[in-house]
């Protein structure tokens, strides 16, 4: 069963007035598990809009969004954040930490909102921060971390609920070249640890690093394809 | 359990938030501070203001008539009353005589003298001559000594029983029994003190009288043309009633009124001072506590605008919290807890800094910050809190994600 399964996903914002922005129009896209997808695509293209929807931060107008089988479309706030909470791990460009609490507490946040036990809560974070090497930062905060290791907190704060996807959003947009590499690496991990990973970046190079590339254009599928080896692809590119 | 991990998490986040923001959380919550120490003081001198009436009452005795040219209240016309013959102090004896329902009665004349031992001196005493009956007819009580005999008051001794008051004032050091003390520049023999009573300004209480014979008042102040007070003490507080009616009809027949005139004097009693007070002290008590009501309700409108600005700040805040799966009701309660905390705090500054100030507040009336107004005013800067939280609260609650996280 694939974990996310989109049908003629249709975004439409109202501006004010009888005016609407038509964002996605129709949209349908299904998601395996394991899956190492990127999204790209112009800005305008309405990738922003489908992220935030295959994220439950938003609902579509019309069409069906199914998550591991279950209708999120017509959901409520709540039932919308439950699902955020338990199997979603969000990775923002601005790292999106909270700036007063240590590595630690942001780490666990997820886990309070969960109900997770407080002894456990602690333990799972503090593995996860190991996990992705900060086990020695557990008690800095934001602005006593380099951006790597922000970024690095942020993805142990979306892996520690153990989420069905993670949801990158320009994950490397704030980091140098370097750093950036490092994140990308990170991800290659996880992805082989078995999580699944939906990337959004309208930077080609790190959309390389997925294992399918979905494009898009004025809010709908341009192409939907694998990314067959990195040798193959560089000649693509280059030729 | 889930709820006190959220309750928790929240209180963690408000105390984060004050000690990002110190000025500004001292700013608001001085609204709050100062809200809570109005209200109290003002519980606080209401109490005292009932308790000093209470017991200026009290001195009256519940069951204790006084007939009087005027009566201590009522709505008559001063010009139609004002000419009232004067009572005369020989009506005791005759009242004690034929009424039934009467225990003892004793006729009280006053002046104001000054009454002093060597340098120590009271300058305004209140000097009240009586019979011996005065013990028996009143509601006092001895605190050392004895009142004066029937034989001292009929043969007008120089003896006298004072109030704690005048005892205080006279005998800082001494016990005062046997002393003899001047009244009006004459000397007198102190017999007994009188249990304090406290009260209003000690105006009706026995604590700044002396009490002498009133042989001995006549033949040293004067007893033509004073106001004659005649107290009457019944034996059964539940014939009160009766006992009026019976003490107007003697009173009646002793100074001659016709049938279908009226009386010209009055029977006074306790009660209707206590009946006249109470709506006046529930009037100051409402009036009062809602001027200072609105200085606490400002303060709750200080607390209102800082948890908007505190909501709009943290708006990109509220989004991340809300992406990684906070619900709207954590959020409410995230900010409801921020908002109530800030009150609490000021509510508990407030109390302390009013505990002592009711402290000055009892030199002047009898109070005590009661116990009530600690756990009411706790509760009330909770609650000023949580309704002035709420819509700041409900409007973080409501926000959407994806704007919250857009918002820099």
């Amino acid at each position: 069963m694939n974990v996310i399964e989109l049908r003629d996903i249709v975004k439409t914002y109202d501006m004010g007035g009888a005016e609407q922005v038509l964002a996605l129009r129709g949209v349908s896209l299904a998601i395996g598990k394991n899956e190492y997808v990127a999204i790209m695509g112009p800005s305008g293209s309405g990738k922003s809009t489908l992220m935030n929807i295959i994220g439950c931060l938003d609902t579509p107008t019309s069409g069906l969004y199914q998550f591991n089988g279950v209708n999120v479309s017509e959901m409520g706030d709540n039932d919308l954040a439950r699902v955020r909470n338990k199997e979603i791990g969000f990775v923002f460009q601005t790292f999106n930490l909270l700036p007063r609490s240590d590595a630690l507490h942001n780490v666990e946040l997820p886990l309070i909102y969960g109900g997770v036990s407080s002894s456990e809560r602690r333990q799972r974070a503090l593995e996860t921060l190991d996990h992705v090497g900060l086990g020695d930062r557990v008690h800095h905060k934001p602005n006593e971390l380099s951006g790597g290791q922000r970024q690095r907190v942020a993805v142990a704060r979306a892996l520690v609920t153990r989420p069905s996807i993670i949801l990158a959003d320009e994950p490397t947009g704030n980091l140098d070249t370097k750093t950036g590499e490092e994140i990308m690496a990170l991800f290659e991990e996880l992805h082989h640890q078995g999580n699944t990973i939906i990337l959004v970046t309208h930077e080609a190079d790190i959309a390389e690093h997925a294992h399918r590339v979905v494009r898009l254009r004025d809010g709908k599928i341009e192409t939907d394809e694998p990314v067959q080896k990195r040798r193959v692809k560089t000649a693509a590119t280059a030729s | 359990m889930y709820l006190l991990t959220e309750l928790k998490e929240g209180l963690l986040i408000s105390f984060r938030a004050v000690r990002a923001n110190k000025m500004r959380s001292v700013l608001t919550t001085l609204g709050i501070v100062i809200g809570i120490v109005s209200v109290t003081l003002m519980s606080t001198a209401i109490e005292g203001v009932n308790r000093a009436f209470a017991r200026s009452a009290a001195a009256f005795g519940t069951d204790v008539l006084y007939i009087q040219r005027f009566p201590w209240v009522g709505n008559e016309d001063w010009a139609l009353i004002r000419n009232r013959r004067m009572l005369e102090t020989n009506f005791a004896a005759k009242i004690e005589r034929q009424s039934q329902f009467s225990d003892a009665v004793a006729p009280v004349v006053g002046t104001r003298r000054r009454v002093n031992l060597g340098d120590l001196s009271m300058e305004d005493a209140f000097v009240s001559g009586t019979t011996y009956q005065y013990m028996n007819a009143a509601g006092v009580t001895l605190a050392d000594g004895r009142f004066f005999t029937a034989e001292e008051s009929s043969g007008g001794r120089p003896v006298c029983t004072i109030g704690a008051n005048v005892a205080e004032t006279l005998f800082p050091r001494e016990d005062p029994i046997g002393k003899v003390i001047r009244v009006g520049g004459y000397p007198y023999t102190v017999l007994g003190v009188f249990e304090k009573q406290g009260g209003l300004f000690g105006v009706f209480t026995s604590d700044n009288r002396v009490f002498i014979p009133l042989l001995s008042f006549e033949s040293h102040f004067g007893g033509r043309r004073r106001d004659v007070t005649i107290q009457v003490r019944v034996a059964d507080i539940q014939q009160m009633e009766d006992a009026k009616l019976e003490l107007e009809g003697i009173m009646r027949k002793l100074r001659h009124i016709a049938p279908g005139k009226k009386s010209d004097f009055s029977i006074n009693q306790q009660e209707l001072l206590t009946e006249t007070f109470a709506p006046i002290s529930l009037t100051i008590a409402s009036i009062g506590l809602f001027i200072t009501g609105l200085s606490l309700f400002v303060g709750g409108i200080g607390i209102m605008n800082i948890m908007f600005v505190s909501v709009t700040e943290r708006t990109k805040e509220i989004g991340i919290r809300k992406a990684i799966g906070a619900r709207q009701r954590t959020i409410l309660l995230q900010f409801l807890v921020e908002a109530a905390a800030l009150c609490l705090i000021g509510g508990i500054i407030g109390l302390m800094i009013a505990f002592p100030l009711s402290l000055i507040v009892d030199q002047v009336l009898p109070t005590a910050m009661p116990l009530s107004v600690v756990f009411i005013s706790i509760t009330i800067s909770l609650l000023v809190g949580v309704v002035s939280g709420f819509l700041p609260a409900y409007r973080a609650a409501k926000m959407d994600p994806v704007e919250a996280l857009r918002y820099e």
